[in-house]
């Protein structure tokens, strides 16, 4: 990528700490592989999943257990000098992205299971444990860690925590936030908390539900303790294909209205849908406008009475084409399209920006028309998937990083869709986090007083507004600016 | 349907008093003994939005419980955690301060995990509105679910949004013979296995069962867990309500421990719910002597209910650790600097 939009994340100004003096305090505790300060080394974390946000750390740390954690930050908060966690970096808003003369510390040498108890059902794992890699060491007792961000290969435990991730399942069961028990977290200060409890709940305020979703600037979290649940015997999958977004945003009111929340319910336009087809060969339906993958999990009379429910529905709701999953090998294909949308639309333009807004679901056809006419308004081409089941929309906009300009309209086409969201009653992000992508856009969400807020129950846990400044809650100055510009953000 | 938020503003600024927040009142017993001036909520009502296929519902704070149940059933769906209602006019705030979930809540969740979107007038008598009506949203830090269970500490709940859920198709209920350490047991093999058990209780060598989900599911589980005799009408209702005799007591302890815990050796009675997470004790057992049981497993004692005179002694709640107590005390400074709002109610700390 040729020009990269400058992170300038922070109005703080760190400029005046003894930064040399930090990096030796450093090498003295960790081992010479888990300290990086060589602009080559420090090359690979300049950005995370959003590649369009680039800058330099000044050191990475990768320690290898909870005493060195708690040591990096005690030496970086000792000397002002700002902190960046960061587990496999393929959050999407730019959380961790580094932060100008900041350290990043890096969770990825933290990745031990330390407990699977089947009896309770909880696994206790470290924060650089790999969302899927829990599944699979609770496979062989017949349980799962149920959120599966389509990222799970990679993104970790700690990252799914601090972005309170979503999966396709979460519709039925539930968000990161409904997922952890217990964690134990390290401030800014190096002061180590546990909050929640193997107890269904603990005294005294909701911490944990604080912390989830907090992007990584009120602790580092140290070890999670998930809830697993029991696979179900047996899930099959309903795909159907509409002739227009309409009808298939009405067909997904009208399962609900049917008093069943399938397991899944998912919907991918057009573009995305011939994009994905070229990429996995999962056999979709290219003529139509709209697919929507609807599953039913449970026993197989559950599951039975379940499908040919939703079966019915849909063909009341005007689907041109119904088919059901008749093995586990095909229910895989139906879904490894809708898991791969991201990548499979990277494979047809050099870069893509994925938005995140939620909506509510009666608007959908509204908010695609605008979306539409927005990709011509800004000459991109721009493919639509939707967690249709809970309203969240993942426009994927399409650009050339080395056309001047495209970087900028890409993100002017971005903010407007997240604008839009908000008009119709929504969120700039359903589950990608604000990170620095969307900053400029909270001031339209949130008030000022309500930004206040968001600035105060921060400091209540990093006084000094070391871990991850400048993310997630814009300054009424990047307010104004926004306001005037419509952009927070600068360019290089 | 009124608004009174205007009103509560003015009655904020001008407070020169703590004030004590109050729906109805059915809670004052929950949490230390209230003290202040008392700020009436149950004026502010009204089902302000509700939208069964997007699965919300909005509602000004004094909105009966039993009002937005009605509305929620007309259309097939509920309030899957089944908050206690103690009062026909039990209000929502109340139930979101309160934070209480019911028989359901280890199958199906807690209110906070409901809880969808808040709007909240702080110490300094700013209207905020955090959350929203989407199911998925992290904008900002989650303030919505903070406030569940903050016993009104942190400001004063003008409205909420709530996600609901669909009827379960089916339901049934099972009673089984069997003690205490056998209950447990049994409770947390089941928990393991795909099974449609949405609620337990286990009182006096009986296990109550409850099954719902899919008519097939429910049928399917009946077979394979051997069909018990059923219990009485309005059962799980009374419990959700605590109207059974077990509950009336004068002193009640409430214990939150793993459904893992063995049998704890206490004098006194015991009622399990939960899969065996929640024990409700009724004893005269020394306080440090059921909070340290209770800690040893991994969980903590509420003195639920008890004489003013042992809860201002003991404290409602178990104490917390010195770290976890320093960031209380500051998100308390964070939302209600001058320190108006329900002192006390939840630690004497603050
Ligand atoms: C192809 C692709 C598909 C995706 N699909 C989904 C999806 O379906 N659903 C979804 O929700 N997201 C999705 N994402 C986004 C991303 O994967 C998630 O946000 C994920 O949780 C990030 O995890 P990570 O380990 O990569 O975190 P990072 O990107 O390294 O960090 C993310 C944030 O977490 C903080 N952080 C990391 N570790 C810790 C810690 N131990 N303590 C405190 N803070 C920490 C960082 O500071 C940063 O703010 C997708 C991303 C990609 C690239």
């Amino acid at each position: 990528m040729n020009t990269p939009l400058h992170s300038r994340a922070s109005d703080q100004d760190f400029s005046a700490c003894d930064r040399a003096a930090l990096l030796h305090e450093l090498a003295g505790i960790l081992p010479g592989t888990a300290l990086l300060a060589d602009p080559e080394d420090l090359k690979p974390y300049e950005c995370d999943g959003l590649t369009a946000y680039r800058q330099m750390p000044f050191a990475v740390t990768l320690p290898e257990n909870e005493t060195q954690v708690v040591a990096v930050l005690k030496a970086c908060h000792r000397h002002g000098v700002p902190v960046v966690a960061r587990g496999a970096g393929t959050g999407l808003s730019g959380g961790a992205t580094p932060v100008d003369g900041g350290v990043i510390l890096s969770l990825a040498r933290l990745k031990h299971i330390l407990r699977i108890d089947p009896l309770a059902r909880t696994a206790v794992v470290q924060p650089g444990v790999r969302n899927l890699a829990i599944s699979e060491a609770a496979a062989p007792l017949g349980l799962y860690y149920a959120p599966d961000p389509s990222s799970q290969i990679a993104c970790t435990i700690g990252g799914n925590v601090a972005e309170n991730s979503g999966g396709v399942h979460c519709l039925k069961y539930g968000l990161t936030v409904h997922n952890i028990l217990k964690l134990r977290v390290a401030l800014i200060d190096g002061t180590v908390v546990e909050v929640g409890s193997d107890a269904l709940d603990a005294p005294g305020y909701d911490l944990l539900a604080v912390l989830i979703g907090s992007e990584g600037m009120l602790a580092v979290v140290l070890e999670a303790t998930v809830k697993l649940t029991p696979k179900p015997q047996i899930a099959k999958v309903v795909m159907a294909s509409f002739d227009d977004m309409t009808r298939a945003g009405n067909a997904v009111a009208d399962i609900i209205a049917a008093g069943i929340i399938p397991a899944g319910l998912e919907m991918m336009d057009k573009p995305a849908t011939a994009a994905v087809e070229d990429f996995v060969h999962a056999g979709y339906d290219l003529e139509a406008e709209a697919i929507l993958l609807a599953e039913s999990d449970g026993t197989p009379e559950e599951v039975e009475e379940e499908i040919a429910a939703m079966k019915a529905v849909l063909e009341q709701a005007g689907a041109r084409e119904l088919r059901v999953s008749q093995s586990e090998a095909e229910r895989l294909k139906f879904w490894a399209g809708r898991k791969a949308a991201f990548p499979a639309v990277g494979r047809i333009t050099p870069d893509y920006l994925c938005m995140d807004g939620t909506i509510p679901r009666k608007h959908l056809a509204h908010v695609l028309i605008r979306i539409g006419e927005l990709a011509q308004q800004y000459g991109l081409r721009c493919a639509n998937v939707f967690h249709a089941g809970d309203g969240n929309l993942h426009p994927l906009i399409m650009f050339d990083a080395n056309v001047p300009g495209e970087v900028e309209r890409a993100t002017e086409f971005g903010a407007r869709i997240l604008e839009l969201s908000v008009d119709v009653g929504g969120t700039i992000t359903g589950e990608h986090g604000v990170g620095i992508e969307k900053v400029g856009q909270m001031c339209v969400q949130f008030s000022p007083e309500e930004l206040a807020a968001f600035h105060a129950l921060k400091a209540a846990f990093d006084p000094q507004g070391l871990l991850n400044p400048g993310k997630a809650v814009p300054t009424p100055r990047r307010c104004s600016e926004y306001r005037l510009t419509g952009s927070a953000r600068e360019t290089k | 349907m009124s608004d009174l938020s205007e009103q509560f503003i003015e009655r904020i600024k001008s407070a020169n008093a703590p004030l004590c927040i109050r729906g109805s009142g059915s809670k004052d017993f929950h949490g230390n003994t209230p003290r202040g001036d008392v700020l009436e909520t149950a004026g502010h009502t009204g089902i302000v939005a509700y939208e069964p296929t997007e699965l919300f519902i909005t509602a000004r704070c004094g909105t009966p419980l039993a009002e937005i149940e009605a509305a929620l059933n007309e259309k097939g769906q509920c309030l899957p955690f089944e908050p206690p209602r103690f009062a026909a006019d039990s209000t929502v705030g109340g139930m979101v301060a309160a934070g209480l979930s019911g028989p359901r809540r280890a199958s199906a969740g807690s209110v906070r995990d409901y809880v969808l979107g808040v709007k909240l007038i702080d110490g300094q008598a700013r209207e905020l509105a955090f959350g929203g009506q989407v199911m998925k949203n992290v904008a900002g830090y989650d303030v919505s679910r903070l406030i569940a269970g903050s016993l009104g500490t942190l400001g004063l709940i003008t409205a909420v949004s709530l996600k609901v859920l669909p009827q379960p198709v089916a339901e049934t209920t099972l009673r089984f013979e069997m003690n205490q350490g056998e209950a447990l047991d049994q409770l947390n093999r089941w928990a393991g296995q795909p099974l449609p058990i949405v609620a337990s209780c286990w009182e006096n060598g009986v296990l109550t069962l409850r099954l719902a989900g899919a008519r097939a599911a429910v049928e399917a589980a009946q077979l394979k867990l051997g069909a018990g005799e059923t219990a009485p009408d309005g059962f799980w209702n009374d419990l959700r309500d605590q109207r059974l005799p077990f509950f009336a007591v004068e002193t009640l302890w409430r214990l939150s421990v793993p459904s893992l815990a063995p049998r704890l050796d206490l004098p006194g009675e015991q009622l399990i719910e939960w899969g065996g997470a929640l024990r409700w004790l009724s004893s005269d057992a020394a306080p440090e002597t059921i909070r340290a049981a209770a800690a040893a497993v991994g969980g903590s004692a509420t003195l639920y209910r008890a004489p003013p005179g042992l809860k201002a002694q003991v404290g409602t709640f178990a104490p917390l650790s010195a770290p976890l107590m320093t960031l209380h005390r500051n998100l308390k400074v964070a939302f209600d600097p001058q320190g108006i709002f329900n002192p006390g109610r939840m630690y004497p700390d603050f």
